[in-house]
Order: structure tokens, then C-alpha cells, then sequence
């Protein structure tokens, strides 16, 4: 096995994948540096959270490889990756988090799994992260008492309890007030400067995207728009990118544009 | 008319899916009960399963049991009346459940109260990524999950049979004393005399493997949910896996039971 320390930490070659005989990634390829924050971003329905999946080794994809510091995830063993997502933190788009437990007992689980720590240190180490995403006073509540953006921080803290190399993060800022999402924004940042964590956030938010990262993947209906500096993005003349960065959509004469123009006809 | 759409190829399709899902099912039952080292975390849990699958379904397994030795008394004395073996009642009741139907009503039961909840659970936690959050976290989740499950259900299914014995023969006891006058050595000799080792190895060994298989139907049909065409069907594919988790299981639990009796008697 190659060192973790020398691979890349994530590398996409031509994924292509389909879902229910319809193709929902076209040739995806993406590489992600050391102590890099690489946002995915595209409008929904372009393919994110499937890209995600298969950079996991959650799903299999029909052409390609994802490579997760060096090892063809979709090729290893159940131990192997066992081994390899050791290294790893998630945090879903919608918590995932274990319903019959508590918020502080999903948050240690993985280092009750994973770690022969005893009791009062699992504690302190949970408080740390309770404190740093601003859950201590909700730690005894179960996952279903929670609201959406708890359930994320939640989440989060659980993904970042191992202090783990590689995090990804999806959708972190959907269904949060702008306070919180950019309080998010920020933490992500202090993991990868405090922590030196890889992070690939996946997000449909321009705003986080060009706050937050170093490089941006723009996915549009499952293909590679572009890839480059928030700067880069900023300065494109692509339609698409250019739909993205002023939020509208790309319009070519559609059936809504007839249908519009005829009802202003006739006034 | 094209090819896909011949009944041949429906047919063959429906097979095939058919093969994949029971080797799927096959697979994933070595993976359940294959040896691995059990921590203390393990261990917890599976006293927790225990509870949910055993304590918790006494009340109704008592309730069930005393009834049905009352009905059985009622039943045999009728009958055993016409041929002036009423001393064989005892027997007669004990034998019924030890044999038969303490397995199958006890099995049945734990389907009904247990099996539904497992699978539902287990197919709730995959629609919501719960389950691909514990393999992201390098926790196997056949090891996590489905072990304390599987193991609870081949530990109390047995223990819920044997109590379910000794209450229906308490039941009939009741029903004899109080409504024939059979007096309790009359009705607990003819047990005793009757009832042999290989009687009570029977309803063991029928308990633990109904016991095994609902556990194994139930969690895997919840489990492996995105597998099957239920993958994307939301709250509603949850509660028709459940059903059909429950039917399954409670057929394959009859059907199993005529193949033991047949290989045991």
C-alpha cells in the first residue's frame, strides 16, 4: 500500500456513472491537493452527492476510478477500506445520524469503535468538539429533537471527532440562516489551517464555494463545466458558470419564454 | 411486440432477480454469523436487543399461551371424552405445544411484534444513509447492527417457546381442574409419563431454527432494502418491505416447521 502521506488524497479519473439506466456522470475527473479545501458545486440534480458516493466507495461507478490517497476505493477489500476510511470523516447532507442515540453518543461512537481510550478521556474529547461546533448545551438530545442545521453541526462534530485527514462535507450550508452558514464557512477553514485537514465540501452555494475554497468543480447535468481558483470561476465567460454566479438560470427561448411573452402581448 | 417485453422474458427476469436477491440474502447471512472477536460495546448491545426481542414480548407470549393450553384443554377433553381417555388429557395438551405449537405461535408472535420493528428499523436506517454513515466511519454495520439482532432472536425465541410451554400447560391445567375435575396429578403424570426427551429436543431445536430464520428474513429484507425494487419508494417502500418481511418470514417459519417435523418424528 502506498503512504498516506505522499498520495494524492483524492483523485476522480473519467467516473462515469448511471442510475437507473440514465447517466448521471459523464467523464468526471477532479484531484484534490494536501490541505486543500475543493468545493463541488452544481445545481441540484447535477450529480454531487452521487460523485461523493462513488469518492466514498459507496457506490461502484460503470467506467473510472476514484482513488482515495492512492487506493482505487471501488477495487479494495471490506477490510481495506475499513482501513482506509479509519483515515476518513463524512458528514451528510442530512446528519445521518443514529437515531437511537443520543447527539453526544453518535459524536463518540466512532472513537468507542475505533480507539481503547477509556471513558473520561472519549468524554473530554467529545466535549472539545460539542464546544468547537456549539452543541454542549444539546448534547443529551436525541437526533429527532434536533433541526436541520443542529443535525449538520452534529454531524460534523461526529465526522471530526477522529481529527481525521481527509473530511468531506455535504451540503453544509443548505437549510442554514446566513449567520450560521458562514459561522460553518469559517469552521471549515480553522479545521484545514488548525488541523490540516483535505476537505471536499459539496455544495450548490456559490457564496460558500468562492469563500471557502482553494479550488472549485463546477458540475452541470453530471459533467465537468470547469475547475479552477475561486478567481478563475470569477473572471469565466461560460454561460453556465455565469448562471451559477448570478443565480439564474440559463434560458434559450424555453416554453416558459413563449408563454411569458404572449401573456405580455396581450396586455 | 419487443423482445423485453415477452412473458418469457418477464418470467425469466422475475427469476433472476429471484436468484440475486436469495444470494444476496445468502451472503449476507455468512457475513451476520461468521466468528469475529465480540467487544464489550457488542455484548451491550446485544443484552439491549435482548431485551426488546425477549423481555419485552413476555407479556403477550404469557398472555397467548395461557389461552391457547385453556382451548386446548377444552378442545381434547371434548374429544378425548368420546373415547374415555380423559386421563390423557395432560398429555395430549402438553404434547401439542411442546412438540408444535409453542414453536410456531412463539415464532409467529415474535415475527408479528419484533420482526416488524428489526426490519423497519434496519430499512429506515438505510433510506436515511444512517447505515452508509457507520460504514464511512469503518464500523462494519452487518457487525454493529445485524449481529446483536440476529443473535437475540436465536436466544429468545427458544427462552419465549419454553415459557410459552410451561404457561399453556398451566392454562390447560386450570381449564381441567375447574371444568372437568381432573385433579392435578391425573393431568401433570400423564405429562410427565408421556413426554420424552426427544419431545422437548423437537421444540428446541424448531424454536432456534425459526428463531434463526425470521431473524435472518426480517433483517435482511430491511437491511437490503436498496437492492431491491423498493430502493426509492420512501416511507412507503419501508412499510411494504415490512410486510412482506413479515409474510415471508411467517410462511417460511410454517413451511420449515413441516420439513423439521418430518425429519423428526
Amino acid at each position: 500500500m502506498r503512504s498516506f502521506d505522499t498520495a494524492v488524497p483524492v483523485e476522480a479519473r473519467a467516473i462515469c456513472a448511471e442510475f437507473q439506466g440514465r447517466q448521471v456522470l459523464r467523464d468526471v475527473s477532479l484531484s484534490v491537493g494536501r490541505r486543500e479545501i475543493f468545493a463541488i458545486i452544481g445545481p441540484s440534480g447535477s450529480g454531487k452527492t452521487t460523485l461523493l458516493r462513488h469518492l466514498l466507495g459507496l457506490a461502484r461507478p460503470r467506467q473510472g476510478s476514484a482513488f482515495v490517497f492512492g487506493h482505487p476505493v471501488a477495487e479494495l477489500s471490506r477490510h481495506e477500506l475499513a482501513g482506509l476510511r479509519r483515515r476518513i470523516g463524512v458528514a451528510f447532507q442530512g446528519g445521518a445520524l443514529l437515531n437511537s442515540l443520543s447527539v453526544v453518543q453518535n459524536i463518540e461512537l466512532p472513537l468507542k469503535q475505533h480507539t481503547r481510550l477509556d471513558a473520561a478521556t472519549i468524554r473530554i474529547m467529545t466535549h472539545i468538539k460539542l464546544e468547537l461546533l456549539g452543541l454542549l448545551d444539546i448534547d443529551a438530545l436525541m437526533p429527532a429533537q434536533l433541526s436541520g442545521g443542529m443535525l449538520k453541526r452534529a454531524s460534523l462534530a461526529r465526522a471530526v471527532i477522529m481529527d481525521p485527514e481527509l473530511l468531506f462535507v455535504d451540503e453544509p450550508s443548505s437549510g442554514l440562516d446566513p449567520v450560521n452558514a458562514a459561522a460553518l464557512d469559517d469552521l471549515l477553514v480553522e479545521l484545514r489551517d488548525s488541523l490540516g485537514m483535505t476537505i471536499v465540501v459539496i455544495t450548490h452555494a456559490m457564496e460558500t464555494a468562492l469563500n471557502i475554497a482553494d479550488k472549485i468543480l463546477l458540475l452541470d447535468s453530471g459533467e465537468v463545466v470547469t475547475v479552477g481558483t475561486p478567481t478563475e470561476l470569477l473572471q469565466s465567460r461560460d454561460a453556465r458558470v455565469q448562471s451559477m454566479l448570478q443565480r439564474r438560470p440559463v434560458r434559450a427561448g424555453s416554453a416558459a419564454d413563449d408563454y411569458l411573452n404572449r401573456l405580455t402581448a396581450g396586455t | 411486440m419487443r423482445g423485453g417485453h415477452l412473458p418469457t422474458h418477464r418470467l425469466g427476469r422475475i427469476g433472476l432477480d429471484i436468484l440475486a436477491g436469495t444470494g444476496r440474502m445468502g451472503i449476507l447471512l455468512v457475513q451476520i454469523v461468521r466468528p469475529a472477536p465480540t467487544t464489550p460495546h457488542g455484548l451491550a448491545r446485544l443484552l439491549h436487543q435482548l431485551r426488546f426481542v425477549g423481555s419485552r414480548s413476555m407479556l403477550v407470549i404469557n398472555v397467548a399461551a395461557l389461552f391457547v393450553g385453556m382451548v386446548l384443554a377444552l378442545q381434547f377433553h371434548d374429544t378425548l371424552v368420546r373415547f374415555g381417555s380423559i386421563t390423557l388429557l395432560g398429555s395430549a395438551v402438553g404434547l401439542s405445544l411442546v412438540r408444535e405449537l409453542a414453536p410456531v405461535l412463539t415464532a409467529l408472535i415474535v415475527i408479528g411484534r419484533a420482526g416488524s420493528a428489526v426490519c423497519a428499523e434496519m430499512a429506515i436506517m438505510r433510506t436515511d444513509s444512517q447505515i452508509d454513515a457507520l460504514e464511512c466511519m469503518a464500523i462494519d454495520a452487518r457487525r454493529y447492527l445485524l449481529w446483536p439482532r440476529f443473535m437475540a432472536f436465536l436466544i429468545a425465541v427458544p427462552l419465549l417457546t419454553a415459557m410459552f410451554d410451561v404457561v399453556g400447560i398451566v392454562g390447560g391445567y386450570c381449564v381441567a381442574t375447574a371444568n372437568f375435575d381432573l385433579g392435578a396429578a391425573t393431568y401433570f403424570t400423564g405429562i410427565t409419563e408421556n413426554m420424552t426427551g426427544h419431545d422437548l429436543q423437537m421444540g428446541i431445536v424448531k424454536s432456534a431454527c425459526f428463531g434463526a430464520l425470521s431473524a435472518w428474513i426480517c433483517l435482511g429484507q430491511g437491511f437490503l432494502i436498496h437492492r431491491g425494487p423498493l430502493a426509492y419508494s420512501g416511507s412507503e417502500g419501508v412499510s411494504q418491505t415490512t410486510t412482506s418481511a413479515v409474510v415471508t418470514s411467517s410462511l417460511v417459519v410454517l413451511f420449515a416447521d413441516y420439513i423439521l417435523s418430518s425429519l423428526m418424528l
